[in-house]
């Protein structure tokens, strides 16, 4: 059987077919997508939401010493979170089979860099593969399965947006019968990586690296597509089929496996070409290390650029400019400039009611990851930096510790990214007796990824119910002496809250109350309508950003747009009825209720 | 290179039900013996963002996005929208744009702002386009969703694959309580695509 799957959809069926265990995450674009099929469609394999990326590969790593296939998935980013067990992890070598995907981001799409971690794999010194599709997305996890078993090994597994979130054909097989569970080997010259085992391990590493680089030359997966011409080009991942779209009969080498890299059938290759140009996204990966390894005369990066990603035509202008290949920028339509048509708040989010505060009070706030991160956009322009997950507590302590108390900064993170990496900010928050104030944007769901679960929504990943975190008890118990909850969508309340909170000495913590109005479900109340005489044309709706508000064709007096609602879009949340001085929102009249 | 090759770009605005279109043709295409790629980017797109999806088939697809230019056709669920993936479109292409405006309220905030008359805008630039009240019509059948179903059958009679393969599809794709009301948009959208009843 064929079927038209997504590169996560294809990893996800890879995944059943090699007979894994068990699946952890933590979501992030554009990997979130193989644990949601594997949750809805594999339903034989344990998987679970982790609070962050460092757990999710703990876990996968018990997985893995406990006898079962084992999968991890994050973003690129992710890693970065989950480095620390990843270093080691390379070191001890697997019980069971251990793979984990990291989804990189190139031209970030939906992220905040565009890290290669290509480089992060050779930096562990674990294996990597690279599918350039969703057949082989399938057929790579079967394989890193049995590379991760035979040379224990984690296999790291290296999808790009592009691979993640495309669709092609893939063939169905039946789940292979995995080697059995295996039991767990207390060797604690293995596993307890004290100096005197880890020196040992280092070594057992290097020779692994040494078998690994032999298995890499006979690899189906690393492989040369001749026609015979001088030029040759060494590519993978996606480049790979961008390559073949614009020159479909120049010899190409097709790296799959990208650590190590298959240098004798490179040398080959290098010297069997003319010249050869190496096609790759973002870093010069194989490049530095093909040229590093002796063969200086190959180029790549002068031509293809180092930021965001490939395309058919980007790689047409680069071969062109190397002067292989004859193409200008086709013939076409040219719409001229255009407005841009940037993210925003969802009409009714209850995250605008929170910084149409923060706002007004002049505040500087350390922001973090999340759909909240929108309230940095305009015209709110109310939250000032966002760097990693969890990111906000220790920017907002620093800056108060530099500029005084008093100084106002209001840290704001989301309810999921503080659990994923926001517990330890508050820590340090009360040990070191800093004035901020955190405000956790409770929406009960993560928003930003799609609407994951996770251990305050009070279900799992399998649909099974659970215990919630209790958000005042937890910060209670770090320390935090104030611990308010407000109604975000009531702005005199959110606004007396955080006025206090700020005079307040010591750390203190608001926490906002609203659900997501699109997730879990969506929420529509009655709409609110402008009357238009009383409308005074202040604008002050208009610079709270609702999608739902735009200015009306009729007039002031003095010139300005009066504001009109979309009833469609409005989900009655009622701010900018709040906010109106002259009043001129009022609550829909629906013919019908009048009068009962 | 792009013979035996067909290049779709379809485009709108975050929740209009781009991605949802783009299913329904690729599967007409595997239906029909076709190689099928196709690509879109999930993420922030969805807050509001612009949405596009390419769908390439053929006897053997390689790139999951269309090589800049080489859209055959382009269906736009949005006026604007339709304009910007112009950039896109084969001269020789043809757009399909569903009169539907949604203005973000950005575009009110100075700078860049929204077209006065993106349709006027693609015909004055020579471009072969059909523009359809898809979203009215979907309203009078009553279901906003159908402008999907519309402007496929829009487009369907330059895409050359039988009428009884479209219905097949929706009735394999679509939920069964609303198989009946898409098949009846794909006939009134049948009806659009001949010549003499656009505007
Ligand atoms: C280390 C890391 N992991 C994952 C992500 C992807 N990511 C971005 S925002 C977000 C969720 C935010 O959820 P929440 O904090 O609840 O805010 P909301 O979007 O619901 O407002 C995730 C998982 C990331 N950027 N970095």
């Amino acid at each position: 059987m064929k079927k038209l799957l997504s590169g996560n959809e294809a990893v996800a069926r890879g995944v059943f077919e090699a007979g894994v265990k068990l699946a952890s995450a933590y979501p992030g674009t554009p990997s979130t997508e193989i644990l949601e099929t594997i949750a809805r469609d594999y339903r034989s394999i344990y998987c679970e939401w982790s609070p962050n990326e460092k757990v999710a590969f703990e876990v996968g790593i018990g997985g893995s010493l406990g006898g079962g296939r084992s999968l991890v998935t994050m973003k690129h980013v992710g890693l970065n979170v989950a480095a620390d067990p990843l270093m080691t992890f390379s070191y001890t070598g697997v019980n069971a089979g251990f793979v984990f995907i990291s989804a990189d981001d190139p031209d970030m799409h939906s992220s905040q860099n565009e890290q290669d971690n290509r480089i992060f794999a050779k930096f562990a010194q674990v294996p990597f593969l690279e599918p350039s599709d969703s057949q082989e997305s399938k057929e790579m996890m079967l394989e890193a399965y049995e590379i991760s078993e035979r040379f224990d090994t984690p296999v790291m597994v290296r999808m790009t947006t592009r691979i993640s979130h495309s669709k092609g054909m893939v063939d169905f097989d039946d789940p292979i019968d995995a080697p059995k569970q295996k039991q767990f080997d207390r060797d604690v010259t293995k596993y307890v990586m004290v100096p005197a085992h880890a020196r040992a391990r280092h070594v057992v590493m290097l020779e692994r690296e040494e078998r690994l680089k032999k298995y890499v030359e006979t690899s189906q997966f690393n492989r040369v597509e001749e026609f015979g011409t001088e030029l040759g080009i060494i590519t993978g991942g996606i480049s790979y089929q961008y390559v073949k779209e614009v020159m479909p009969e120049v010899d190409v080498l097709k790296i799959g496996i990208g650590f190590p890299m298959p240098l004798e059938m490179i040398g080959k290759f290098v010297k069997a070409h003319k010249r050869v140009i190496i096609v790759e996204e973002l870093e010069p990966y194989y490049e530095d290390i093909i040229k590093s390894a002796g063969m200086t005369d190959v180029e790549g990066k002068i031509y293809t650029g180092r930021t965001g990603e490939l395309s058919p035509h980007r790689v047409a202008q680069s071969m062109n400019k190397a002067g292989v290949l004859d193409y200008s920028t086709p013939n076409g339509f040219e719409p001229g400039e255009m407005f841009a048509r940037p993210p925003m708040l969802c009409p009714g989010c209850p995250h605008r009611g929170l910084f149409t505060v923060l706002k007004k009070l002049k505040l500087t706030v350390t922001g973090d990851i999340g759909c909240y991160t929108l309230g940095a956009t305009k015209p709110l322009e109310a939250l000032h930096s966002c760097f990693c997950m969890g990111a906000s507590i220790g920017n907002a302590i620093g800056m108060e510790k530099v500029n005084g108390t008093g100084s106002g900064v209001v840290a704001v993170l989301g309810d999921s990214t503080f659990l994923h990496s926001g517990i330890t900010g508050v820590l340090d928050a009360v040990y070191n007796k800093s004035n901020t104030v955190i405000i956790i944007a409770d929406n009960r769901v993560t928003a930003m990824t799609g609407g994951q679960e996770h251990p305050a929504t009070g279900r799992t990943l399998m649909g099974e119910k659970t215990k919630e975190v209790d958000f005042v008890k937890l910060c209670e118990a770090l320390g935090v002496e104030s611990v308010r909850v407000i109604d975000p969508l009531n702005y005199d309340e959110t606004m007396t809250v955080v006025k206090e909170e700020i005079e307040r000495p010591g750390p203190s913590v608001v926490i906002t109350d609203k659900p997501c109005v699109l997730m879990p479900k969506r929420i529509m109340e009655t709409p609110y309508e402008v009357i238009l005489d009383e409308c005074n044309g202040c604008s002050a709706c208009f610079r709270i950003g609702c999608p739902a508000i735009y200015p009306s064709k009729e007039m002031t007096d003095r010139g300005r747009p009066k504001a009109e609602i979309d009833a469609t879009l409005c989900t009655g949340c009622t701010l900018c009825a709040q906010i109106c001085l002259p009043e001129a929102i009022v609550l829909t009249q629906i013919p019908e209720k009048v009068g009962s | 290179m792009y013979e035996n090759m067909t290049n779709i770009l379809i485009v709108g605005v975050g929740g209009q039900g781009v991605l949802l279109a783009s299913e329904l043709l690729s599967e007409v295409a595997i239906m029909t013996g076709n190689d099928v790629k196709k690509s879109e980017v999930h993420g922030m797109s969805q807050r509001g963002g612009v949405v596009s999806s390419h769908v390439r088939y053929g006897s053997q697809v390689f790139s999951p996005i269309i090589p800049y230019r080489k859209a055959d056709i382009i269906l736009s669920f949005e006026q604007s929208e339709g304009l910007r993936a112009l950039d896109w479109l084969l001269p020789e292409g043809k757009i399909i744009v569903s009169r539907t405006r949604l203005v973000p309220p950005s575009a009110h905030l100075g700078g860049l702002g929204y077209p006065d008359d993106p349709i006027a805008e693609i015909k004055a630039k020579n471009a072969d386009m059909i523009a359809v009240d898809a979203d009215k019509m979907a309203l009078e059948l009553g279901n906003p969703r159908l402008v999907n179903t519309i402007l496929l059958a829009v487009a369907s009679p330059f895409l050359k694959f039988e009428k009884a393969v479209w219905q097949e599809a929706i009735r394999k794709l679509v939920k069964p309580k609303f198989v009946e009301i898409n098949l009846k948009a794909f006939d009134l959208g049948c009806d659009l695509a001949q010549p003499k009843s656009v505007a």
